[in-house]
């Protein structure tokens, strides 16, 4: 089994609008996957079909060996899921939370007490453990949630935006903590985001999503230099001079000067850079300074849907 | 074995809630003895009341015990909908337990609660002058036990098509008030017109409050083997069909 999840044509409809529309995805087992898209994608009805929660209008999906209609039961025992929302009892200790789902997914008692302290051990609640969680911070509630998912040790854990709300240091902390757990454990991680860095700093795979279909998959860094796209912006005297020695390089996609200012969108930017200071110099024009810059996520999920993440999905259905 | 343990998880889960809440375990006292002392005692003087040789007083108090049990079930049941918001719900909907057990899980847990409070209000009987001995103790738990499983499958089936707690004085004023108004705990259900007696009788509060009322101050209208078996149809019925319910409205309840 190379994939711990396969979908075949997984669809589904609310009413009229489809919000997840005959998806083919296939996870390779032992990696960060990420499903990327604008709020409204169809995202987290994905995940909620994967995780047994919805049932598809069409097609199903193969989790772990087990297939998501007929032995939801199974795959509920091979996953760990982190919702979106919070899902956590505020008048419950963080301990009592990790003891509660440790007898709902019958993790054997002789091992309880181990895991428990296992996962304390990984999410460092400290001195919080033994109090109701109503008094922990975000980020603690978060790393609670991911905790709990782990304690029957899943093959596969779902993280829906699991930095969603959170402060910068918070979710530089959760990246940490999930960068740990595929180094340390056998266990494939499928996470949405519509953060773009999120998805760049962990994902190992990504799929673009919108309007309830894949649009494109691929590792991220191969999705960037698929684009060849990185940009030089010069400044210098007289760059329309420049510009004309230059332009009639097959590496050059586009030019554009402004002021003093010259940007070329060039193939692959560290292997033209030496070539263009030395036209430069052997014509004695003087530039100021030169910068290269490697494009983005973001310029890769403009290309596939046309627009920017933040602008949101054009027929989003909101959440369901 | 693991659906037992889960249904032990979930009773467990909401017997801490209960014990937690101190103050709710407090109005969940203080407003039984308001019935009992001032309402009991106010109309008890003003009336004059042939029910029972212990009076008024005495007469109402195995009523006001099923209305702690009926309220305190029936708002705990549709509770449910509090976890649905805090999304709570969806953490133990996705464990790999069966919607059954689930459901017998937190019937059992909300009972726990309103035992607790039984056994309160029981120990308390000096106060309206209600002699008790072990036998009737006991007795009067076992009908409570009853009571309160049939009742909180009640609040948890009216819970399922709830969708927020705002609904809440919806089930107050059209579930809660009449099933305690026409279970006879405040008035002997013999001598009425024949349509209220029959409304009366498909109460199925009334078959509690008569059993308690024969085993506390043994004075009833029905056998107690009748009343003990329509609570126990009416317990195995609600869980049932909440059970039933769950399992097919499980998509809307995550």
């Amino acid at each position: 089994m190379k994939y711990i999840i396969e979908t075949k044509n997984i669809t589904k409809r609310f009413d009229d609008f489809t919000a997840v529309n005959s998806i083919n995805l296939k996870v390779p087992k032992n990696s960060v996957y990420g499903l990327l898209g604008p709020n409204g994608a169809g995202k987290s009805t994905l995940i909620s079909m994967l995780s047994t929660i919805k049932s598809p209008t069409e097609g199903t999906a193969i989790i772990n060996g087990y297939d998501i209609i007929k032995e939801a039961n199974d795959v509920r025992r091979s996953i760990g899921i982190v919702f979106q929302s919070r899902a956590l009892d505020d008048i419950l200790t963080g301990r009592e939370h990790l003891e509660m789902h440790a007898a709902l997914y019958g993790v054997p008692k002789d091992v309880r007490e181990e895991r428990i302290e296992e996962v304390l051990d990984l999410i460092s609640l400290g001195k919080k453990t033994d109090e109701y969680t109503k008094n922990y911070s975000g980020g603690m509630k978060r790393r609670l949630e991911i905790g709990r998912g782990l304690i029957h040790h899943p093959k596969l854990l779902f993280l829906d935006e699991p930095t969603l709300g959170l402060d910068i240091q918070t979710r530089e902390s959760i990246w940490e903590y999930i960068e740990e757990l595929k180094d340390n454990n056998d266990i494939t991680v499928l996470l949405t985001t519509h953060y773009l860095e999120e998805a760049d700093n962990l994902c190992d795979e990504i799929s673009i999503i919108d309007h309830g279909e894949i649009i494109k998959t691929g590792a991220p860094k191969e999705l960037k230099s698929e684009l060849k796209s990185d940009t030089i912006t010069m400044t210098l005297d007289n760059p329309e001079k420049l510009l004309s020695l230059i332009k009639n390089k097959s590496a050059i996609n586009n030019s554009l000067i402004t002021g003093d200012e010259l940007r070329l969108m060039v193939a692959k930017g560290e292997n033209f850079l030496p070539e263009i200071i030395s036209i430069a110099n052997t014509n004695k024009l003087f530039i100021n300074t030169i910068e290269l810059k490697h494009p983005s996520l973001e310029e890769v999920f403009i290309k596939y849907t046309g627009r920017k993440i933040t602008d949101g999905a054009k027929t989003a259905g909101g959440k369901r | 074995m693991t659906e037992i343990e889960g249904i032990y998880t979930i009773w467990l889960r909401e017997a801490k809630r209960y014990i937690r809440y101190r103050s709710r375990i407090i109005t969940a006292i203080f407003t039984p003895l308001l019935w009992l002392l001032v309402f009991g005692m106010g109309l008890g003087s003003a009336i004059r009341f042939g029910g029972t040789a212990g009076g008024y007083q005495q007469f109402i108090y195995p009523g006001i015990i099923s209305q702690t049990i009926l309220f305190t079930c029936i708002s705990a049941g549709v509770g449910i909908i509090i976890d649905k918001q805090y999304g709570f719900l969806k953490e133990i909907m996705v464990a790999p337990l069966s919607r059954s057990s689930i459901i017998f899980g937190k019937a059992l847990g909300i009972s726990t609660g309103a035992i607790i409070q039984t056994i309160i209000l029981l120990l308390l009987s000096f106060v309206v002058g209600v002699p008790m001995t072990p036998l009737i103790f006991i007795g009067s738990l076992l009908i409570a036990i009853l009571i309160a499983i049939g009742m909180s499958g009640l609040g948890l089936l009216i819970a399922s098509f709830l969708d927020s707690m705002e609904g809440f004085n919806l089930v107050m004023s059209f579930v809660v008030l009449p099933i305690f108004l026409l279970s006879g705990a405040l008035f002997p259900v013999t001598g009425l017109p024949s349509w209220l007696e029959f409304i009366v009788y498909l109460d199925p509060l009334t078959y509690g409050v008569d059993a308690l009322r024969n085993i506390i101050i043994g004075d009833s209208v029905l056998p107690l083997e009748i009343n003990a078996l329509v609570l126990i149809f009416f317990a195995i019925l609600t869980i049932v069909l909440s059970a039933f319910i769950f399992t097919k409205k499980e998509q809307d309840l995550m």
